[in-house]
């Protein structure tokens, strides 16, 4: 059984259908890259796995059971972290403060009225140490770059310590050293035995670090496969040059 | 049977008066995202304006409606969208909130300035003339406005839908910017809307007066009618309200004939919009949580530890001062000035640090209140169960909207406070209609402050207690949170917070807080009344709490004094009672945008005044450790 199961989810806003029955999975331990054309549907698919989103038909699984019908913060109880595309930083706080946060919120709110001020403080420090981030903590969230923005978030998930993290676009906005040492950190992440489902554009960051990778194109999976078998399917390069049909060229 | 016939017709005409000004809601909603309070008080005005042309001046009953509806109301609504509340749809629901609250405040202080209260009649249209439906009478007047709803539907729907201008209109619901790219003009279609929903929002007031009167307040109540009505659609769909102001003049004109005119139920009669919009948003499906840009909001800086603590002290003292010296007339205003001030802190947790807004805290003081009086228990626990009773009042309150966004929760609390006003706090069980419900002074451990002097001074020290409360939950956990939960919602809610019952939460800790200060008012004053809670103070309260910044305590505490201050400023200069009102509403509408208000330029004014001392004196004047600060460009005012 795999740690997340979208089984033939269709979501349509009136006359769109952005997601067609799409069904993919991602396994415990494992880097699984999600890519596609722009619109083809892979946020839209964050969003109903995340439950943001109500899919109209078909089903989620995580970690053995149907969460289609629950709600946003139970899942992320229950051991779901993502990041978003357009940035959802807590921008009037400090990037520290918003690691803060997240460790407050999944230590409960206890916290209020009786606060672990120490090991909450440390456990923020040794979150941002481990993104990278310890130099920006005292700057506030609205004023840092994007890239160092989806670390941030990236900091704010591992707070919860979840098994599943869904990343959407998290290295868009970082340089070239700054996307190897991410794509390190994945593979760290994926050998502690957390499930990563990651959505991205940069192919040399998903054909080095993911070891399986779902390809959607206009809402449906049309390959799954490891990075070489993606590689060389036709149908996926069909999907990102459009028309110029290379099976034909060839 | 034929009572039930004229019941019908006479719910159509009411349900047909508010289905017109209903659709000017929508529309101008729909095309700015700013949802517009002052819609009904928009109405009340050009009714005014519509008597004054056409019975005060005597022009010819067409050419003053030409005049109103075609002239004077249109360029109002334009000139609103123009100066007003362009880019107020992109901002947190909250600012937008609060500036067309101050327009409604303003209206209201135009029209009684203008038009000081009077008897004026306004006949109907072709008074007297009227035909026979088998054994109902049906006037002109009616008939002629349930054709007008039926033309300004048909008008609507062919200028939405086979105009250039209404797919324009349609298109920048979707997305302005991309309008604008395209060579259309958002602004242009902003102001045409604006232009018609104003016209519209007359129509309807115009078309209501010669029913209830030429009134300024049950016309600018309007607006919760066209609400409850537009809600049944979201606020999207015209057909839909169409349908929903139907059903409630119907429902609203049974409730008159078959309901008790006396007890508990006569109360049902002028607050069935109320309950016909609860029933509506429970019935209404679930919001999703918006995903959005990063948006930080600069607040007010937070004072530190040695600060708070001497600013309480010197309040104290100051009061202490003012007890042993002031008359008892006086010290009531020092106590009442101290009562608004805890309301108004309980709005700087909501509003100010949580982002949500509150139409109706006046009602939750008064629960506290009643609650404290009924109890007859003048102790601390009386006074803490009566916060929460009150908290728990804002919680059931709160839950119904759980589902949907700020702007449901915000207008949702108007009803309630309406609902409150006409079918509780009036009641013989409640108030009762005298004013004269008796509250005793409270006693502390044994103590009993009885004499006013001491009695304003507790209450003083209640207000920094709860201050300084709320300094504390601002700079821990809860005010990080509270941050948080304002600037990303989704964020927070992927992170494993319960958003919805977190907001419900910071919802009753709001209104507890508004009860703990109506119950030491009601002991202060030891006879209270409906008339002291009623919704539409909450108004001013909040407009006030806003100008002088609803993001700090000092905010609150001259907000306080302020709104003290305000009847007595008006009953001192009577000829310019309205006018002093309408000064509050459109200073709102001027400052509305910044929530950090008059208080935060004081504060700023120190910091730039700073760099202009020597040197020397400067270094004394480092920053204490613990001061925090947050200075970062605002995205508040854009």
């Amino acid at each position: 059984m795999s740690l997340l199961e979208v089984d033939d989810v269709v979501v349509r806003f009136g006359g769109v259908t952005a997601v067609d029955h799409a069904s993919f999975a991602a396994e415990q331990g494992r880097v699984t890259g999600l890519i596609g054309p722009n619109g083809a549907g892979k946020t839209t698919c964050f969003d109903v796995i995340s439950g943001l989103r109500r899919p109209t038909t078909g089903r989620v699984g995580f970690d053995g059971r149907d969460v289609t019908a629950i709600s946003v913060h139970r899942r992320a109880r229950r051991g779901m972290g993502r990041t978003f595309q357009r940035l959802e930083a807590f921008g009037s706080l400090s990037v520290a403060d918003n690691v803060r946060a997240a460790v407050d919120i999944h230590r409960g709110l206890t916290g209020i009225a009786v606060p672990w001020r120490r090991s909450r403080t440390a456990q923020v420090g040794a979150l941002l140490d481990r993104v990278g981030l310890s130099a920006y903590a005292a700057d506030r969230a609205d004023a840092i770059p994007t890239g160092i923005a989806r670390l941030l978030e990236l900091a704010r998930c591992l707070a919860a310590d979840p098994a599943l993290l869904l990343l959407d676009e998290p290295s868009s906005g970082l340089n070239e050293s700054e996307t190897e040492a991410f794509g390190r950190l994945l593979r760290d992440l994926a050998a502690e035995g957390k499930g990563i489902l990651m959505v991205e554009h940069d192919m040399d960051l998903v054909m080095s670090v993911c070891d399986e990778i779902h390809v959607l194109d206009f809402g449906s999976v049309i390959a799954s496969g490891t990075p070489s078998h993606i590689r060389d399917n036709p149908a996926v390069q069909r999907a990102y040059l459009g028309q110029a049909d290379t099976g034909q060229v060839a | 049977m034929g009572s039930v016939v004229s019941f019908t017709i006479l719910g159509l005409f009411t349900g047909a008066a508010y289905a017109i000004a209903a659709s000017g809601l929508v529309l101008t909603y729909t095309t700015t995202r700013v949802f517009n309070i002052a819609h009904g008080a928009l109405g009340m005005v050009m009714s005014f304006v519509f008597w004054d042309f056409s019975q005060r001046q005597g022009m010819p009953v067409w050419l003053a409606l030409v005049l109103v509806l075609g002239v004077v109301a249109p360029a109002t609504g334009w000139a609103i969208q123009r100066f007003v509340t362009r880019g107020l749809g992109d901002g947190p629901v909250s600012v937008a909130l609060v500036v067309t609250v101050g327009l409604l405040v303003g209206c209201i202080g135009l029209a009684t300035q203008v038009w000081p209260p009077a008897t004026r009649v306004l006949p109907p249209f072709f008074n007297g003339s009227g035909f026979q439906v088998a054994s109902t009478y049906v006037t002109a007047h009616q008939l002629i406005t349930v054709l007008l709803a039926g033309v300004v539907a048909l008008l609507l729907y062919l200028l939405l839908t086979k105009t250039q201008i209404g797919t324009a209109m349609r298109a920048s619901v979707d997305n302005p910017e991309l309008l604008r790219l395209f060579g259309g003009k958002p602004d242009r279609v902003a102001g045409m809307a604006w232009a018609i929903g104003t016209s519209l929002a007359a129509l309807g007031g115009i078309l209501l007066t010669p029913v209830i009167g030429l009134s300024y307040y049950d016309l600018t109540l309007l607006v919760i009618n066209a609400y409850a009505a537009a809600m049944l659609g979201r606020l999207r769909s015209l057909p839909l309200t169409l349908a929903g102001a139907m059903g409630l003049g119907i429902l609203q004109s049974f409730a008159v004939a078959y309901l008790p005119s006396d007890g508990l139920l006569s109360g049902i009669r002028s607050a069935m919009p109320a309950l016909f919009l609860f029933a509506v948003i429970v019935l209404t499906p679930q919001a999703q949580l918006r995903i959005g840009q990063v948006k930080g909001v600069v607040s007010a800086p937070l004072p530190s530890r040695a600060k708070q603590l001497g600013a309480g002290a010197g309040l104290l003292t100051l009061v202490a001062l003012l007890a042993t010296s002031l008359p008892d007339d006086a010290l009531l205003l020092v106590g009442t000035a101290a009562t608004y001030a805890m309301v108004m802190l309980s709005l700087v947790l909501l509003t100010g640090y949580g982002g949500h807004v509150s139409l109706a805290q006046f009602t939750f003081a008064g629960v506290g209140a009643l609650v404290y009086a009924k109890l007859g228990e003048p102790t601390l626990s009386g006074l803490v169960v009566a916060a929460l009773v009150a908290a728990a009042v804002g919680a059931i309150v709160a839950v119904p909207v759980l589902r949907l966004t700020g702007l449901y929760l915000a207008l949702s609390t108007l009803a309630f406070g309406l609902l409150m006003d006409k079918m509780i706090f009036q009641a013989e069980f409640a108030f009762g209609t005298n004013n004269s419900l008796q509250a005793e002074r409270l006693s502390i451990l044994g103590t009993s402050f009885s004499s006013l002097g001491g009695y304003v001074l507790i209450m003083t020290v209640f207000l920094v207690l709860m201050a300084l409360v709320l300094l504390a939950l601002r700079r821990g956990a809860l005010g990080r949170l509270l941050i948080a939960m304002r600037d990303s919602p989704a964020a927070c809610g992927t992170l494993g917070l319960d958003t919805r019952w977190f907001r419900v939460g910071l919802f009753a800790l709001s209104a507890g807080m508004a009860g703990f200060a109506g119950g030491l008012f009601a002991g202060m004053r030891g006879t209270i009344g409906a008339s002291d809670f009623q919704v539409l103070s909450s108004l001013p309260l909040l407009l006030l709490a806003v100008v002088f910044g609803v993001t700090s305590v000092t905010g609150a505490v001259l907000g306080g004094v302020g709104l003290t201050l305000l009847p007595v400023l008006q009953s001192s200069n009577p000829a310019f009672a309205g006018l002093i009102f309408a000064v509050v509403g459109f200073g709102a509408v001027a400052l509305g945008r910044d929530p950090n208000g008059l208080a935060n330029r004081l504060f700023t004014l120190g910091r730039t005044l700073r760099p202009r001392l020597p040197a020397a004196r400067r270094t004394a004047d480092v920053p204490e450790p613990d001061e925090v600060t947050e200075e970062v460009p605002a995205h508040v005012a854009s």
